[in-house]
């Protein structure tokens, strides 16, 4: 009986040392569906979710605060891959959050109007404007996302958004099932004729 | 590892097609005259484009480097002839697009008065490979089969693997293109140079020059040239007519038997596999320091008068090549780069020959009659049997069609050679091949979307990070004042009290001693 005892008390202490260490050696610092979350936003830290960016909503989200459909440049894909994600039902775009628009857009400083208040700077929530007090700012285009943060702040009205345009490295090929490809190049036909 | 060709393999699938070669193989490669105008488009290959080394006005002579690469997958971009810069700015392109792309305009002066060479090599065999590559890469070398890849990335096989195995690719499988027949036909010579050159940067054993047996005189002229070199690491190899054969993994498995891996490259299994134009241009680079400035052009189809090889400069207007050859004939419909099968249709003729331009074909809807529109997948199977990288092209096109981009990885999308096989034996005329291009094109969006978020994310994260050090730094330098203020403070008041302590003392001396106390009290100030 006693022996008995000893050996499971003693089986029992060292499992829970185990256990114990196993805790602190493994430890999660935060919950990982944040984590998985975030990435699933593309990361413009708009502001649009009325979130102060993407990570905060993607907190919201998983504490049940914030539903799964305010990303605006994300839009329908993000929703679906949201409720993939955390096994919820798909939904429309909530009403509050503004319009999606259509493709990409960067921020563009009119240079002959800037007068280098810096507030455009410290709006940016990527770091994407360079400029200093006083002196002329401008837009880093590759690392614009396009969040339109910038635009409110500046005084002078001198910053707009403009279409990103495809070039040769991004252009897309359409898809046949949206259009019927017109395949008849107009100059051959015409001098042909 | 040592390669026997005696025997054959036969890829999957495959289509023997109508071979149209006759229309423009029969004449020798004519040269065209000085253009007026050539528009240099400063990305003619894969990567990135190059960077104008040259301004508006600048008077250039036929060699110059006018861009130079940006980044490692990226060539130069040289001057065709001498002459002078009057434009850079963006101008329509041959591509799929019809997109303008950034170009530098050359008014040729009609001198064609050559640049003196940069450090010209004596003997290449004195060189070390990497000298080769480099040299290689300076004369603006690539893929001149369609594909357009930096030639000098392909010797220098990050993989670290040696080579065993040079294939030279000279099967020509699509229909109507000549201009690889006509240049094995009349500069065997300088092929057969630049494979010697390629097998020195490789230190490859060995080269198969596959041919397809529709081509005999090209396949006796290289038979000639090999045997007066007297090489016998060189071999030429006849192989079946069999659409697409020239395609790199499919030549290899017909001449090998073995498999480049998925989404891997020929280097992986220690093969590298060129095009003769390719091989003739990178002889030309080392022995005759001459850049790719000009390229073969087949200039074919019913749509055009007199159907014939023309060499022409790099950055020729489309349009002075085809009235070189006769102009176009009633009826024609369609300019396509490329051939039939794998081509695109341009939507004009001013455009300029780029590196990749293999082939114009001036098509009438007789030969190349409108595709019907299409209608559903039956689910017939045909596709599967033709497609030579055994895929599964019904289940490709079923996921691009549900824009499933996952789904469709999984079934080896990125295997697809767009050989456009499967779409030509469609009942249904299904246009699968562009499905294939959408799914792709969709799926690197996707990729690079990704890495931008990421990088976005990581950015915001620093910034957070910095306006939080801040804010501490901020507050620990206010902290630091408070103290110092606090400290400051603290002695002022002991100065205070030890100059009230002093008067008091003072005043107590004074009137105790009188007089005597005052030079002391000097003295302590």
């Amino acid at each position: 009986m006693l022996p008995a005892i000893l050996v499971l008390a003693t089986l029992a202490g060292l499992l829970g040392l185990l256990l114990g260490y196993a805790a602190e050696r493994f430890r999660v610092e935060e919950d990982p569906i944040v984590d998985q979350i975030n990435a699933l936003l593309p990361q413009t830290q708009c502001g649009q979710c009325g979130y102060p960016g993407c990570r905060p909503y993607a907190e919201a989200i998983a504490s049940g605060e914030a539903d799964i459909n305010r990303c605006v440049p994300g839009g329908e894909s993000v929703i679906h891959a949201l409720a993939d994600l955390l096994g919820r039902d798909p939904k429309p775009l909530a009403e509050d959050v503004g319009e999606a628009k259509e493709g990409k857009y960067v921020a563009v400083i009119d240079e002959t109007q800037c007068i280098g208040c810096t507030l455009c700077i410290q709006a940016c929530p990527v770091d994407a404007i360079v400029g200093a007090a006083k002196h002329l700012h401008t837009v880093i285009a590759e690392e614009c996302t396009g969040c339109e943060l910038c635009v409110a702040p500046c005084p002078v009205d001198c910053i707009h958004m403009e279409p990103v345009k495809p070039d040769l490295n991004t252009w897309k090929w359409p898809s046949p099932a949206d259009r019927w490809i017109d395949i008849t190049p107009p100059a051959a036909a015409e001098s042909a004729g | 590892m040592s390669y026997d060709f005696s025997r054959l393999h036969r890829f999957h699938g495959g289509l023997v097609l109508e071979e149209h070669k006759r229309e423009s193989s029969e004449t020798p490669i004519e040269t065209l005259p000085l253009p007026d105008l050539l528009t240099l488009p400063l990305q003619q290959h894969i990567g990135e484009p190059a960077t104008p080394m040259v301004r508006v006005g600048e008077t250039v002579a036929k060699g110059q480097r006018l861009a130079r690469p940006e980044g490692y997958v990226s060539v130069p971009i040289h001057a065709p002839t001498s002459g002078k810069i009057v434009a850079i700015g963006d101008f329509p392109v041959p591509h799929p697009s019809g997109l303008k792309a950034p170009c530098i305009v050359l008014e040729p002066d009609g001198e064609d008065r050559w640049c003196e060479p940069e450090n010209p090599i004596e003997d290449y065999t004195a060189l070390d490979p990497s000298a080769l590559r480099n040299r290689i890469r300076d004369a603006g070398i690539v893929g001149l089969g369609g594909a357009g890849f930096p030639s000098f990335i392909k010797m220098n096989p990050a993989t670290g693997r040696p080579i065993d195995l040079l294939v030279v690719n000279g099967a020509e499988c699509e229909p109507w293109i000549t201009c690889d027949d006509r240049l094995m036909r009349e500069r065997a010579e300088a092929v057969v140079g630049g494979i010697h050159i390629l097998l020195h940067a490789l230190s490859a054993a060995q080269c198969a020059i596959a041919i397809e047996d529709n081509k005999p005189e090209a396949i006796a002229a290289m038979r000639r040239a090999v045997a007066s070199v007297g090489d016998d690491r060189m071999q030429v190899v006849e192989i079946p007519t069999l659409y697409p054969s020239g395609g790199e993994k499919q030549l290899i498995y017909v001449l090998t038997g073995r498999e480049v891996p998925s989404q891997g490259l020929p280097a992986d299994i220690g093969i590298v596999c060129h095009n003769p134009g390719t091989i003739a241009a990178i002889h030309d680079a080392v022995v005759h320091h001459r850049p790719l400035i000009s390229r073969i052009v087949t200039v074919t189809g019913d749509g055009v008068k007199r159907p014939a090889n023309v060499e022409a400069l790099i950055g020729t207007p489309m349009v002075d090549l085809i009235e070189h050859c006769g102009g176009y004939t009633p009826g024609a419909d369609r300019l396509i780069m490329g051939g039939p099968m794998m081509g695109y249709a341009l939507p004009e003729d001013d455009l300029p020959v780029i590196k990749t331009t293999n082939c114009l074909l001036v098509a009438t809807r007789r030969t190349l009659p409108l595709p019907p529109p299409p209608r559903p997948c039956i689910r017939c199977g045909e596709c599967e049997r033709v497609c030579p990288a055994r895929l599964l092209p019904q289940q490709l096109y079923w996921y691009a069609h549900a824009r499933d981009f996952d789904r469709i990885q999984d079934y080896h999308l990125f295997d697809c050679i767009e050989c456009g096989c499967c779409a030509h034996v469609c009942p249904s005329h299904i246009p699968l091949v562009q499905y294939y291009r959408y799914a792709k094109t969709e799926i690197w969006e996707i990729e690079r979307e990704r890495r931008k978020a990421e990088q976005a994310r990581q950015r915001h994260e620093a910034r957070l990070a910095r306006l939080e050090r801040e804010k501490r730094e901020r507050e620990e330098r206010l902290k630091k004042k408070r103290k110092a203020v606090r400290t400051d403070g603290d002695r002022r008041k002991a100065e205070i009290a030890a100059a009230l302590e002093r008067a008091r003392r003072k005043k107590a001396g004074g009137e105790a001693q009188g007089a005597a106390t005052t030079p002391k009290a000097q003295g302590d100030d």
